[in-house]
């Protein structure tokens, strides 16, 4: 980021500080010397307020058909009305409506998926890391031979047979994104275990538990939460992409997948069945690699500084 | 060397195995691989006999090991929907996607290297800035819907190119350069924060100390040091093109082996999809051992660590 370049002069100036909220207000300096990552912020907590205000915002029933009203374009096309911002698709169902809904299950499938792969990757990772040796060999291979797959393949693979349903998406993108996190644990754990500071601690005769939540714990979290943020992000691309294909949630959910995939058939004679899901999952795609180059940034102190 | 890529060869050898398992299991994991596979109004009679003939009735451990066996000499069972052998299907498939891959990778490189290197180069220029929004757009344009809004422009609209097939050679530009963008992007990112590491270097700043004239350092020093993360990105999204290109092959109608599988799926025929992601990791793999070795062949600290 290009206003990066005055970050190291707040670090210096801030760095001596301990307390909870001079370290809020520290981060939050941060952010607001990184425009962009302001941006990418705001971007995606506006999807987030779409989908838990979903109810409140949309004016129609995502799902309510209405066929005399069908494929209505969006409001400031000719023929376009304003109660349905963004038109109607075939079936006369309000097409803002099930932008808005689309969002909540993007966001679900995204967030739970991301924490399932995240709890699993960072448990199996840990103990890879935190034993070593055979255990780890043992552990790490299998993780690499998931990670060395073309990943989209076997996802279309695996979704095909179990079928269509949400418990099912949220799965598949659980289990097969816990490698990349178990890998990231594994690295940083013999990173920090083999780190002077560790083993000046240990000389210095603490336990493990303090190790493991003083020293350990905290220096995971930064590159965990940047890696979840980008994973997030990847697995709304993926849902909608599975949706595309008829492989994600069943055809009646409003997702952005199944919109994309039924306005497909409607692509050069009404366009804004594919435009509008379209922008959705781009907007939020965006906010959140924005979001998550900016967290990478203000987490890793040492890209901080290498950014300079 | 040689100790490098045996044990590289290895262990591509024993991920092969790998893959193989977890193929032959995906199939397995509802339990019955027959229900998958026949439409739901089939008749007992029907599934015994289906039963029968793909040898789903044998112990698991029979049907693993037949498995392994026959997939070593190529061997992956009749595809359902042609009724003849997979593999050759899927190899006929093979051009096409390659062809599709090699264009879009050629794209990438073309825009992602230059503005990578300009970017890095020189931190917070107009071609820098230009560079980072073409790299975050990259990222963030789902690619099915882009190829979906390029057919609308530029055939459609524009009538530049074919919505879709591969009738004429300039059917390929729309489809790569969807396929490339998510490249290029990555290939991007990842040379103008090489360039910016490499730069910072305590060599760099030796070899301007020594006197040396700022092309030798960009030349012998800078791009030198930037190319060998970028063999093995570039080995990566290689392998990545190949097993990404369902959507695009799918709303391209692109004959490749992305559309079959998309087919395959839709046909309800396993054996062909299972055939068609052995093979597809198979090049990867392949893939990934040849840019490891070019990795060793550019870096001389991994052919002589350890």
């Amino acid at each position: 980021m290009a206003s990066s370049a005055f970050i190291p002069k707040a670090d210096s100036q801030l760095a001596v500080k301990r307390g909870f909220m001079d370290r809020l207000n520290y981060l939050w300096r941060l952010l607001w010397r990184d425009r962009s990552g302001v941006i990418g912020l705001f971007m995606f907590s506006l999807v987030v307020l779409a989908a838990a205000l979903a109810p409140f915002i949309a004016r129609h029933d995502p799902l309510a058909q209405r066929l005399s009203d069908s494929r209505i374009p969006p409001a400031w096309d000719t023929g376009g009305v304003w109660d349905h911002p963004f038109g109607t698709d075939s079936l006369g169902r309000d097409m803002f409506s099930r932008t808005i809904f689309g969002a909540r299950v993007s966001l679900t499938v995204g967030f739970f998926g991301v924490l399932i792969a995240a709890i699993l990757g960072m448990v199996i990772g840990a103990i890879a890391g935190y034993f070593g040796g055979r255990i780890d060999a043992l552990i790490m291979g299998p993780i690499n031979l998931i990670l060395s797959m073309p990943y989209l393949l076997f996802v279309v693979f695996i979704a095909a047979i179990l079928g269509r349903s949400l418990l099912n998406v949220i799965l598949i993108f659980g289990i097969t994104d816990s490698p990349i996190f178990a890998r990231v644990t594994r690295g940083e754990v013999l990173r920090i275990r083999e780190s002077a500071y560790v083993e000046s601690a240990v000389s210095a005769g603490a336990r493990w538990g303090r190790i493991v939540f003083d020293h350990i714990v905290p220096n995971l979290i930064g590159p965990l939460i940047t890696l979840a943020t980008f994973e997030m992000s990847a697995m709304i691309f993926y849902e909608a992409g599975l949706g595309f294909l008829g492989l994600s949630v069943p055809p009646s959910v409003p997702s952005w997948g199944n919109m994309l995939a039924e306005g497909r058939k409607y692509l050069s004679s009404n366009p804004w069945l594919t435009t509008f899901p379209g922008l959705a999952i781009m907007f939020t795609s965006m906010g959140m690699n924005l979001a998550g180059d900016w967290l990478r940034d203000v987490l890793d102190p040492r890209l901080r500084r290498a950014r300079k | 060397m040689l100790r490098y890529f045996v044990s590289k060869l290895m262990l591509s050898i024993l991920l092969l195995i790998g893959v193989l398992t977890l193929a032959f299991f995906m199939l397995r994991v509802t339990g019955d691989p027959v229900s998958l596979m026949l439409p739901r109004e089939a008749s007992p009679a029907q599934i015994a006999t289906f039963r029968e003939a793909m040898g789903f009735n044998r112990p698991l451990g029979v049907q693993f090991w037949d498995f392994l066996t026959r997939a070593t000499v190529g061997d992956f069972g009749n595809s359902l929907h042609y009724d003849s052998p997979a593999l050759p299907l899927v190899l006929g498939r093979l051009p096409a996607t390659v062809e599709l891959a090699a264009v879009g990778l050629l794209m990438a490189v073309i825009v992602g290297i230059p503005l990578g290197l300009a970017g890095g180069l020189n931190p917070g220029s107009v071609l820098d800035s230009i560079g980072r929004f073409l790299g975050l757009l990259g990222q963030s344009i789902p690619n099915f819907w882009l190829a979906l809004i390029l057919i609308l422009v530029f055939a459609v609209q524009l009538r530049w190119f074919p919505a879709f097939g591969r009738d004429e050679p300039k059917s390929v530009i729309l489809p790569a350069f969807v396929l490339g963008l998510a490249v290029s992007s990555q290939i991007l990112r990842m040379t103008r924060s090489t360039v910016l590491e490499v730069r910072g270097e305590d060599y760099i700043r030796t070899a301007r100390s020594k006197g040396l004239h700022p092309r030798t350092i960009y030349l012998k020093h800078v791009l030198r040091n930037v190319a060998i993360p970028l063999v093995s990105v570039i080995g990566v999204q290689f392998g990545y093109m190949l097993g990404g290109s369902i959507y695009i092959e799918t709303i391209y109608a692109w004959p490749g082996m992305g559309q079959l599988l998309q087919q395959a799926i839709g046909w309800r025929d396993f054996p062909l999809v299972q055939a068609l992601a052995v093979f597809t990791s198979v090049v990867v793999l392949a893939l990934n051992l040849v840019t490891d070795l070019a990795y060793a062949l550019l870096d001389p600290r991994i052919r002589y660590g350890k």
